[in-house]
């Protein structure tokens, strides 16, 4: 018998939002969460707008020690145990006193791109002075990419696997499909999911650097990010964090928790850089492959799925990204899924996109609305040809939602795709 | 620079206090007190506790100092230690 597994708790640190309610409202009402920044502008970046979560009213000490915050400069990590705290504190689960026994049922499975950059880089200036005696006992622990799920784990007391994922922009995806699994598999009652990015010039230049990034919008920064448009000229990098507390239903349904909705299933895969598919392009049948893998691992079919969140970055590749879809489901016109792209509000989080975008795509299903779009509202003509312009809504629609797919696709041309459903007793 | 006995006593406690984990106060702090056993502070953590120290009091402690460093007294006898030999 495998497990049912549900999502019973959600946190996030985004852009334009940090904690549920506050990103709940700004999806929902369209708030973006791209800004100018100066720093950029100084340090002759051609795209000066990134999203960065404002964490200035946030007390640090309801989340860390006074120790770990001595010193602590990796702002992917901070923005990780916020968003998995916040996820745990909303699933109605205790932090374990530092005296207890470990919680044997309860894992970690949170993954990053690169974790601590400005840490990093303040070691790097140490140790080339000769000074490698003077950097502190937590370089280490602040810059290892399983720092993130490391210090969750030792803040709740977490006794089962306690581990970082990393696959590009698909690392939030994929985390949540891989503590799935491991729940359906019965090795785990509870895990927390989800992924983290950090913020600044360090990790955003390299993208700078290869021309991917709009360079046309420093002085309109919330019009930057352009999903599905005419005018998409790039992805507005950003940061943060997204997390949710996946739990078995016997598990969830024993503890009274809330649930926000089910996974259903899904699917991960790579195009193997074969086929059109490089270290940058997805292989597009191997994109249509994943969608149909997850939709059969679900145990639905194509027309059951309402909405889809895509991965939808602002490029020119978008209408690639809808045909793909398109061809996986075979739907198009106005049998075509709603379809919408969070990245118009808060910009492409990398690492973090898909933890972030999956809270986002669960509190639609709890709300049964599919939040509007941002900045698509000249849709590109490619895209209209393949579907109605009426799935891409501009606004905020209340809309039954039985199940939702969202993917996520990254560099490597690896992909992942997972399905939500309407949790129904 | 030079300090009374006092003064090394309260400059070090301030330092080692800003390492206590959150459930244990200041007033736990004693001459005698081991860090690691007695304070609970992480082993880690007494490397950043070198480094502080060595701000404070404008010295530099070798490898060999901090493996005798156990209690707040090993500290400040290394301390004058290393102020005298300036």
């Amino acid at each position: 018998m495998k497990n049912r597994v549900v999502v019973t708790g959600l946190g996030v640190c985004a852009p334009n939002g940090v904690g549920i309610s506050a990103f709940a409202k700004a999806l929902e009402e369209g708030k973006s969460g791209i800004r100018h920044f100066t720093e950029l502008e100084q340090l002759n970046f051609s795209c000066q707008v990134a999203g960065k979560p404002n964490i200035k009213n946030i007390n640090l000490n309801n989340y860390f020690s006074n120790v770990q915050l001595k010193g602590l400069d990796s702002s992917g990590l901070i923005y990780g145990v916020i968003a998995g705290l916040d996820a745990w504190k909303d699933a109605s689960l205790e932090k374990g006193n530092s005296n207890d026994a470990p919680d044997w049922d309860s894992g970690i499975l949170f993954g990053t791109g690169i974790l601590g950059v400005d840490k990093f880089r303040e070691s790097i200036y140490k140790v080339d002075e000769g000074n490698v005696r003077r950097l502190g006992s937590t370089s280490v622990i602040q810059t290892m990419a399983s720092g993130i799920s490391a210090y969750l784990g030792g803040i709740l007391g977490c006794g089962n696997q306690v581990t970082t994922n990393s696959s590009a922009c698909t690392t939030g995806t994929e985390a949540i499909l891989m503590g799935f699994e491991r729940i359906k598999a019965g090795k785990v009652k509870r895990m927390l999911v989800g992924s983290c990015s950090d913020s600044g010039p360090y990790v955003w230049g390299g993208f700078d650097a290869m021309r991917i990034l709009p360079r046309k919008y420093n002085d309109n920064p919330q019009a930057a990010s352009r999903p599905m448009s005419a005018a998409a000229s790039g992805f507005v990098p950003g940061s943060g964090a997204g997390a949710l507390v996946l739990e078995s239903l016997e598990s969830a349904l024993e503890r009274g928790a809330t649930i926000y909705g089910e996974v259903l299933g899904g699917a991960v895969n790579s195009g193997g850089q074969r086929s059109g598919g490089s270290m940058t392009a997805p292989n597009n049948e191997a994109v249509q492959r994943c969608i149909r893998e997850a939709i059969i691992n679900s145990g639905i079919s194509t027309k059951d799925i309402d909405a889809i969140n895509g991965h939808l970055t602002a490029t020119s590749k978008d209408a690639t990204e809808i045909k793909n879809w398109s061809k996986a489901l075979e739907r198009s016109g106005s049998d075509f899924p709603y379809i919408n792209s969070f990245k118009g509000h808060f910009g492409h989080c990398l690492a973090a996109a898909g933890s972030i975008e999956c809270v986002g795509t669960l509190l639609q299903l709890k709300q049964q609305k599919v939040f509007g779009n941002l900045n698509s509202e000249d849709l590109h003509p490619e895209i209209n040809q393949i579907i109605a312009a009426n799935k891409v809504p501009q606004e905020t629609i209340p809309y039954p939602l039985h199940s939702i797919a969202k993917a996520s696709f990254g560099f490597g041309d690896v992909n992942a795709c997972v399905i939500f459903g309407n949790y129904i007793n | 620079m030079s300090f009374t006995e006092e003064e090394k006593y309260q400059k070090l406690k301030t330092i080692v206090a800003s390492y206590l984990p959150d459930d244990v106060t200041a007033d736990a702090i004693q001459m005698e007190s081991n860090f690691t056993t007695a304070l609970n502070i992480n082993s880690a953590n007494l490397v950043d506790i070198v480094l502080d120290v060595e701000d404070a009091f404008d010295i530099m402690l070798e490898n060999e100092d901090m493996d005798g460093m156990l209690t707040v007294k090993d500290a400040l006898l290394i301390i004058d230690k290393k102020i005298a030999e300036k």
